[in-house]
């Protein structure tokens, strides 16, 4: 199965992958407006960064475990795994964050007042390829098969 | 001292209606010269620092950016420019020479650009090289005046060492220090895959690139830095570099904040050091003498590598060429005045050296009339554009080009000529981890594959056009030229017709 693999190495710390997510997923067609609105939109990628001329940084997305915590420690059954891919049914979500301490990656991402937030690899609004990919400035993420 | 204020040349205009405030332009501008104001809640820029590389441009999700030259201007002087007025007043206050980087910004004519190419109609046909073979393969070394075969119909001429290239451009000489290993690495990946070669520059062959030794050819200059024996046999050819377009007669000088770990083991000089190289070669004085220096290099590495002769185009450029024709070098290099650079004083790369088109004609000429063409293979670079411009130097007498401007820009150099600040926000011309990282090699190289590709493949077009199937046939075919807006003596020199004659 495709997963986003990351590559630190060439992680610049641009943060650009947060906010071509939180554009993707916010269901507007056009980025200014996306971020316009009072209530900013939620990224499902995080990158973590380490500053200064010899920093690290490096995004976290949800690794699309094959024995997931999330779906096993879920209290509701909002979240399920279709094709390799893990996803959350936000009608059913009671956002009781049961989920993101038991993500070893802590890649699920608490969204105040709703349902949790997680990458489900752009599979519901994508063309293909996830978003936070195809907008990195240096292939730091890349969306492939590995064994 | 308000004298000394001088107004930024740049304005760095963001659209508030657009910005995102996503913080990505003040992350990666080296210059500093965004900043988020959390107080405010606004991005502000400061565009003091700003050197107009496009990066933050480039990579603004939203296009809220864009540079533009700075509105306040001196009051208007057709003798004094601003920049001129400028520059007196920086020199005033640091009392130093002026440095730049690149290839010279100046208005001088480019003569690729008064030259147009032929093609056939009616009388002779026209070639499509999708349909009919067509070789842009090159041989690049000594040919020999005649070849012998015994009586099987075996060669029995001994030929000299000699490159291949598959395509008639080859990277020229960036040294690892000057710019990135991620550079480095990107041009030799490149060279690998094209079936061409890179050149090492004078700062030595990093450990890591011995591999691709196959495609690399090795530089000794001046400073001979990085040079020892396993090193001048790692690459295919060596270059001895004479001298260089951007800045003939003077030598190099890599400020010692460049010369960190890596860069420090692969020249062989102590970490932190200014890594000076001097103007001449201290060991030559005369064509006997670069002899001398030709003749060690072949024999340190047993005669199997054809060795290159770099020289800057300078007035008797034809004469000094021949010179090196005879001195048993195997390849002329000839690097134009608008050739760029790490750093150079900018009055000399504004002003030393002569065009490209014009140093090429006459050295092709000159040798051709000595009788000892065949004895050299000559390389023109410094100002080489497009595939136009590698079709117009074959035409003149060029076997090959080596082009470097153009490769860094392939790999995101937006020609914002500030190599010598060390802070390249393209990861090219600079040493700085975090700015190094920006430009990832398997990015790079694939790059500049499609660059040169695409330029090959434009040169059997018009090649084809011209109803010619190899490159070699247009060698100092200047029939093929005609030139346009020139005088008689530009004509002469170049050795071609005017348009409609
Ligand atoms: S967009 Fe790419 S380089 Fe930028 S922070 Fe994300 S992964 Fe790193
Ligand atoms: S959210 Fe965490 S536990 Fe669940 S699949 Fe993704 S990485 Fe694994
Ligand atoms: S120096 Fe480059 S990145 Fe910085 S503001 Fe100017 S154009 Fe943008
Ligand atoms: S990169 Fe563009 S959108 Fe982001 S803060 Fe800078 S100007 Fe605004």
């Amino acid at each position: 199965m495709k997963r986003v693999y990351v590559n630190e190495e060439w992680c610049l710390g641009c943060h650009l992958c947060e906010y071509y997510c939180a554009f993707q997923n916010s269901g507007e067609s056009d980025m200014v407006k996306a971020f316009g609105r009072d209530e900013k939109p939620v990224s499902r990628i995080r990158v973590e960064d380490v500053d200064g001329e010899d920093g690290i940084h490096f995004a976290v997305s949800c690794r699309h475990c094959d024995d997931p915590q999330c779906v096993k420690g879920c209290i509701t059954g909002a979240l399920s795994i279709k094709d390799g891919v893990i996803s959350v049914n936000e009608d059913k979500c009671i956002g009781c964050c049961t989920c993101v301490l038991s993500c070893p990656y802590g890649a699920i991402v608490i969204d105040e007042g709703k349902a949790i937030k997680k990458c489900d690899l752009c599979v519901k609004n994508g063309n293909g390829e996830p978003a936070c990919v195809a907008n990195c400035p240096n292939r730091a993420i890349v969306f492939e098969e590995r064994g | 001292m308000p004298i000394n204020y001088i107004y930024p040349k740049y304005d760095v205009v963001r659209d508030s209606t657009r910005c995102i405030k996503c913080g990505a332009c003040m992350r990666q501008c080296a210059n500093e010269v965004h900043s988020y104001d959390d107080e405010l809640d606004v991005m502000k820029s400061d565009s003091m620092d700003c050197v107009d590389c496009q990066r933050c441009v480039s990579i603004c999700p939203t296009r809220a950016l864009k540079i533009i030259p700075a509105e306040n201007r001196l009051r208007p002087n057709g003798s004094w420019s601003q920049d001129d007025i400028y520059e007196i007043y920086r020199q005033a206050e640091g009392g130093g020479v002026l440095l730049s980087s690149m290839g010279t910004p100046k208005n001088y004519p480019i003569y690729w650009d008064k030259m147009l190419i032929n093609a056939s109609q009616v009388t002779n046909p026209s070639i499509d090289p999708l349909r009919e073979p067509m070789e842009t393969r090159v041989f690049l070394g000594k040919k020999p005046g005649k070849l012998e075969f015994d009586r099987k119909g075996k060669i029995t001429t001994k030929l000299g060492p000699h490159l291949e290239l598959n395509v008639p451009i080859m990277f020229s000489a960036m040294s690892y220090g000057s710019i990135s290993k991620n550079a480095h690495e990107s041009l030799a990946r490149a060279a690998e895959e094209l079936g061409t070669y890179y050149n090492t520059g004078e700062g030595g062959l990093h450990k890591d690139f011995y591999k691709y030794g196959k495609n690399t050819i090795v530089q000794v200059a001046s400073g001979r830095f990085g040079v020892h024996e396993e090193y001048l046999n790692a690459g295919s050819a060596i270059e001895i570099k004479m001298g260089q377009g951007a800045k003939p007669g003077i030598g190099g000088h890599l400020p010692g904040a460049k010369i960190r770990e890596e860069v420090s083991r692969t020249r062989m000089i102590p970490m932190g050091a200014d890594a000076i190289s001097p103007a001449p070669h201290h060991d030559i004085y005369s064509i006997e003498d670069l002899r001398q220096l030709v003749f060690s290099l072949k024999e340190a590495t047993n005669y199997t590598k054809p060795v290159i002769v770099k020289i800057a185009a300078v007035h008797n450029v034809a004469a000094i060429a021949s010179g090196i024709a005879r001195s048993g070098a195997d390849i002329i290099a000839i690097d134009g005045f608008r050739g760029g650079t790490g750093a150079a004083p900018t009055r000399t790369r504004d002003n030393v050296g002569i065009p490209i088109e014009l140093a090429l004609a006459s050295v092709d000429q000159r040798l051709r009339d000595e009788g000892i063409r065949n004895d050299v293979s000559i390389v023109v670079g410094g100002s080489i554009r497009n595939s136009a411009d590698i079709v117009k130097a074959v035409a003149l007498g060029a076997d090959a080009v080596y082009i470097a401007s153009a490769a860094l820009m392939a790999l995101g150099c937006h020609q914002c000529h500030s190599c010598h600040l060390g802070k390249c926000n393209w990861g090219i011309a600079t040493q700085r981890p975090d700015l190094v990282k920006r430009l990832n090699p398997e990015v790079g190289y694939k790059r500049l594959v499609n660059l040169v590709n695409a330029w090959n493949y434009e040169i059997k077009e018009i090649l084809g056009g011209m109803g010619i199937n190899s490159i070699e046939a247009l060698k100092g075919n200047r029939l093929m030229l005609r030139g346009v807006g020139l005088a008689d003596k530009e004509l002469e020199i170049l050795g071609i017709k005017h348009a409609g004659e």
